[in-house]
């Protein structure tokens, strides 16, 4: 019986904090309605499209491919981030380069970046820091699976 | 004719009423919610670009349920799987038919009561149409022959007929005090004054009545604290099998029965139209001051009152709602059975006890 009470002293407890977030976060709705500002605000939603949270510095976003100083690619075809990746969906096809220094560069690069995870992987084994995921771009989703293989071009970008 | 003309009026305008503000629920709901949990809510949908806080949400909602898929699964029994609804949904808006929303209006000597159905055995009507909404319930839980949907309609079904009881139980207190069964004169009754200057109101002459009156109704609306039939993270509940318009329709019940709660609760509790020492010529204080008003104006404030006590207990449904998390199925039953009734049979006893005194 006693124990049957804490619980309706709880359950009126519960009521009380909701009833009071509903005042307060009404309140400074009506004021901004009256346009009145305040530091505080009802709500701490972002509105997102228009408006964008700031991106964290150790963020990871959309790949992307370094260049030398040449504008070709710094990537030296080492396969390390392609055997990597958990997700298998990074693909390189080595070609040969004349440069000694050199010796293979990447043919062809592709990333399925409908199966990534984002996991950053690639960027860690990568040895020649060729491959970053400092972009910034969060949002490039697309309307088929197709445009979502990106290769060297895009990557490059 | 003009009288059959005036029960049509009083028809469609009680529909209006109780189909829109059934509409716009389901927008408070989002919005209060929201509000609850420190978020903005639906503010999206717009007109030509004109938002209004998203007050065009629920037209958006209603185009969208017109234009799904109304699905029907090949193993269901497809007469009574389309009937369930309509069945759940009916039983619950005919209960608007004996609501009082105010007092005669007087227009050309003639006097239109503001209620559809003024009969002598309203409580009873009102009572019987909600429990016949459980029909709704096991009709759509069966005839889906899908066994989660099963489960939730006899979940439904053993929950909404013990809470019943209670939800009976609680109201004979309330015939004793005020001997009748008709709800327009059930109000009238309330606008007398206890002790000369409180409202006698059914709240302060059945205070555990009214308690026992609203915890057993929160079980009928089957929301939140008490939504063992649908249950989403356990069975899914009764709908599982409903789409498009026929599911909307069962959603549709869900927010008019709030209302219906609301309506019902502040008939039999809280004064109906009655506006605090207000009678048929204007107020008249305790204090003895009195400010005399038109008729117009008067039945005017009764309306209002009305609305305004039902918005309120709306609020306070959906609060609740967004408070509390779902009972255990024992819970729900001891509450029901060890508790509720229990105590509704001791208000029985005290009040006889306290009107023989
Ligand atoms: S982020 Fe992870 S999943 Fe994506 S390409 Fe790099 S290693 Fe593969
Ligand atoms: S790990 Fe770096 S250098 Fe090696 S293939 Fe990948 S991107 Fe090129």
């Amino acid at each position: 019986m006693i124990k049957a009470l804490g619980y309706f002293i709880e359950i009126i407890r519960g009521s009380i904090i909701t009833t009071r977030h509903f005042v307060v976060n009404m309140f400074f709705h009506i004021l901004k309605v009256l346009r009145i500002k305040t530091k505080k605000k009802g709500a701490v939603t972002i509105q997102y499209p228009e408006q964008k949270r700031e991106i964290a510095s150790r963020h990871r976003s959309l790949h992307r491919l370094m260049t030398r100083e040449d504008g070709k690619p710094r990537c030296v075809a080492c396969m390390l981030c392609a055997t990597v990746c958990p997700s298998e969906c990074i693909y390189i096809e080595a070609g040969e380069d004349p440069d000694p220094e050199i010796q293979k560069y990447p043919a062809k690069f592709i990333i399925d970046l409908s199966r990534c995870c984002f996991c950053g992987f690639c960027v860690e084994a990568c040895p020649e820091d060729a491959i970053r995921m400092d972009t910034e771009n969060i949002e490039f989703a697309e309307y088929s699976r197709q445009e979502l293989i990106y290769d060297l071009d895009k990557l490059l970008g | 004719m003009s009288e059959v003309l005036i029960v049509l009026i009083k028809i469609i305008c009680a529909l209006v009423w109780l189909l829109a503000l059934t509409l716009y629920l389901t927008w408070v709901e989002r919005k209060e919610s929201a509000v609850i949990q420190d978020r903005i809510g639906a503010n999206r949908a717009d007109i030509l670009g004109i938002r209004i806080i998203g007050l065009f949400q629920p037209i958006a909602d209603a185009i969208k349920f017109v234009f799904k898929e109304d699905f029907t699964p090949r193993f269901s029994k497809k007469y009574l799987h389309t009937l369930a609804p309509f069945i759940s949904f009916f039983f619950v808006a005919v209960t608007i038919s004996a609501i009082p929303f105010g007092d005669v209006l007087r227009i050309g000597g003639r006097e239109i009561k503001l209620l559809i159905l003024d009969f002598n055995v309203g409580l009873l009507f009102v009572l019987a149409m909600l429990s016949l909404g459980i029909y709704g319930i096991i009709l759509g839980g069966w005839a889906s022959n899908n066994r989660y949907t099963l489960l939730g309609g006899m979940r439904g079904a053993a929950q909404l007929v013990s809470y019943e009881v209670a939800l009976g139980l609680s109201l004979v207190g309330l015939i004793m005090v005020y001997p009748s069964l008709n709800l327009s004169s059930i109000v009238h009754a309330q606008g007398e004054l206890l002790f000369g200057w409180l409202p006698k109101w059914g709240v302060f002459l059945q205070p555990l009545g009214c308690l026992i009156f609203f915890f057993a109704a929160l079980a009928e609306t089957k929301r939140v604290p008490f939504d063992l039939p649908e249950g989403e993270n356990e069975i899914v509940g009764f709908f599982t099998e409903y789409s498009g318009l026929k599911w909307g329709l069962f959603m549709m019940t869900d927010f008019m029965e709030v209302l219906i709660i609301s309506t019902l609760l502040i008939t039999l509790f809280f004064g109906g139209w009655q506006v605090p020492w207000m009678s048929a010529d204007g107020f008249h204080f305790p204090w003895g001051a009195q400010v005399l008003l038109p008729h117009g104006i008067v039945v005017l404030f009764q309306v209002l009152a009305f609305n305004l006590k039902v918005f309120f207990f709306c609020w306070l449904q959906i609060l609740i709602r967004w408070t509390y998390p779902r009972f255990r199925y024992d819970q729900v039953m001891d509450l029901g059975w060890k508790l509720l009734i229990p105590l509704s049979l001791a208000n029985i006893i005290g009040t006889g006890i306290i009107m023989s005194i």
